[in-house]
């Protein structure tokens, strides 16, 4: 099951021309790139792993498109994303954040029932992959 | 994007107007403003017409697609303190960016400080953080021989020239490097560093400036900052020149910059000294020869003559 979080996530997955692009949007904005990566995609798992630091000043998305294939080369089993962070007063936030690395196979979410008291029951989802444990989830070693 | 690229060679024009291509990408304004405002340098000027003109050149060979790779634009600037390095690096970045070697024609300077890091594992992020702010435009490495100390083998210089190098190589398209210093120890820097000397397309030798050629620049200074040197004071300025070349520590332009700040100074001090005065713009503007002839320099000619 295709995870599907942050922009253009239902679109077929950006080439790296396109990602350029978009990285090239947000520094035009003034906006620090950052990369970052999980293995962990529950929806509300929004602390990813930061590779390296966030980029700042930069003028060109070449810097950022070069982290990437660093980020690539040694987690490209793993989610990867770029998120743009607007530090302009009132925003200070992030504005942009689009995946542009997924695993070969994504298992998709089970549905857990819970039996609660009386007739009821509570409801929650557990992602296939995190039953193993952190760094093997994907076919990683 | 292959479909328009192929398109694009598809209508590659059989004839190109040399003429009309050059005002096109407007690096004809840059070249004469190189001129203009550059005083001497001739053997630079010369190097850089004849940069840009294969630059041109290269660009409609492009066109047509007679050649496909990036050429390599990696420059070295060498010559004494004060010789314009830095001024010339901003204009080449200019011209890059008109014919579109570079994409966004930005110019980061940095000096060993910037690259190289405090401890171990501190270099390689430095170094890349200031490699990707310069990615679509220059790096500018000023004193670039201090990267390497030969003295010092654990030194972390050689970890940021690695990193340098790679990137000098792998990504020509994205950056250029200009490494600039003085003319000796730069030769060292080169032969101690064989890597950096082949991937450098252009050498480029700043010259010295002669008397006169300092005097201009002098004059040009001054005339930005709107002063003007009175014809006695123009004398003693001359004679001022002549002297300060033969001191130590000597840096062409830059002294002169220094020089004539010192000299504004000592205007201001005798302007304000006689208080009930009343002074008109002529005044404000003419540096009198007292304020050349109190420097140091004359009276440190005296006592060693």
């Amino acid at each position: 099951m295709r995870v599907t979080q942050g922009c253009f996530s239902f679109l077929p997955d950006l080439t790296d021309e396109q990602i350029t692009a978009q990285v090239q949007y947000c520094l035009e904005n003034g906006w620090a790139v950052n990369i970052e990566f999980t293995d962990d995609p529950h929806p509300r798992n929004t602390y990813w792993d930061m590779w390296g630091l966030p980029m700042f000043d930069l003028r060109d998305a070449a810097g950022v498109m070069m982290e990437l294939t660093e980020c690539r080369k040694v987690y490209g089993d793993r989610y990867i994303r770029l998120s743009a962070t607007d530090s302009s007063h009132g925003w200070e936030s992030v504005r942009l954040s689009f995946i542009v690395n997924r695993p070969k196979n994504e298992p998709g979410f089970r549905l857990e029932r819970q039996e609660m008291g009386g007739r009821s029951v509570r409801y929650t989802t557990k992602s296939y992959a995190v039953d193993r444990p952190e760094g093997q989830r994907y076919g990683g070693s | 994007m292959s479909a328009l690229a192929q398109a694009d060679s598809g209508a590659a024009p059989e004839r190109i107007d040399l003429r009309r291509e050059f005002n096109e990408v407007g690096i004809g304004e840059i070249l004469d403003q190189l001129d203009r405002d550059l005083v001497g340098l001739k053997p630079v000027k010369t190097r850089i017409r004849e940069i840009a003109a294969l630059l041109l050149i290269e660009r409609i060979r492009k066109r047509m697609s007679l050649t496909s790779d990036v050429p390599t634009l990696h420059m070295s600037f060498t010559g004494n303190p004060g010789t314009g390095k830095t001024t010339v690096a901003l204009r080449i970045a200019a011209i890059l960016h008109k014919l579109g070697f570079v994409r966004r024609g930005h110019v980061v300077s940095v000096t060993r400080d910037e690259l190289v890091g405090q401890y171990i594992g501190h270099t390689a992020p430095k170094t890349k953080e200031i490699l990707k702010k310069a990615m679509g435009g220059v790096l500018f490495i000023d004193e670039a021989y201090y990267l390497h100390r030969p003295d010092n083998e654990r030194d972390y210089g050689q970890e940021a020239i690695e990193i340098l190098l790679q990137v000098m190589e792998s990504q020509r398209e994205d950056l250029v490097v200009i490494l600039a210093g003085y003319g000796d120890r730069m030769d060292k820097f080169f032969a101690s560093n064989p890597g950096f000397r082949s991937r450098i397309a252009h050498h480029i030798d700043f010259p010295d400036y002669s008397d006169a050629e300092l005097f201009s620049i002098a004059d040009l200074m001054l005339q930005e900052m709107n002063y003007k040197f009175t014809p006695d004071s123009r004398e003693a300025f001359v004679r001022y020149i002549e002297l300060r070349k033969t001191q130590p520590l000597f840096s062409n332009a830059r002294s002169i910059r220094n020089a004539l700040d010192r000299i504004r100074l000592r205007q201001a001090n005798r302007l304000v000294a006689d208080l009930d005065r009343v002074l008109t713009a002529d005044d404000i503007m003419a540096i009198e020869p007292s304020d050349v002839l109190a420097s140091r320099v004359f009276s440190q000619a005296q006592v060693t003559s």
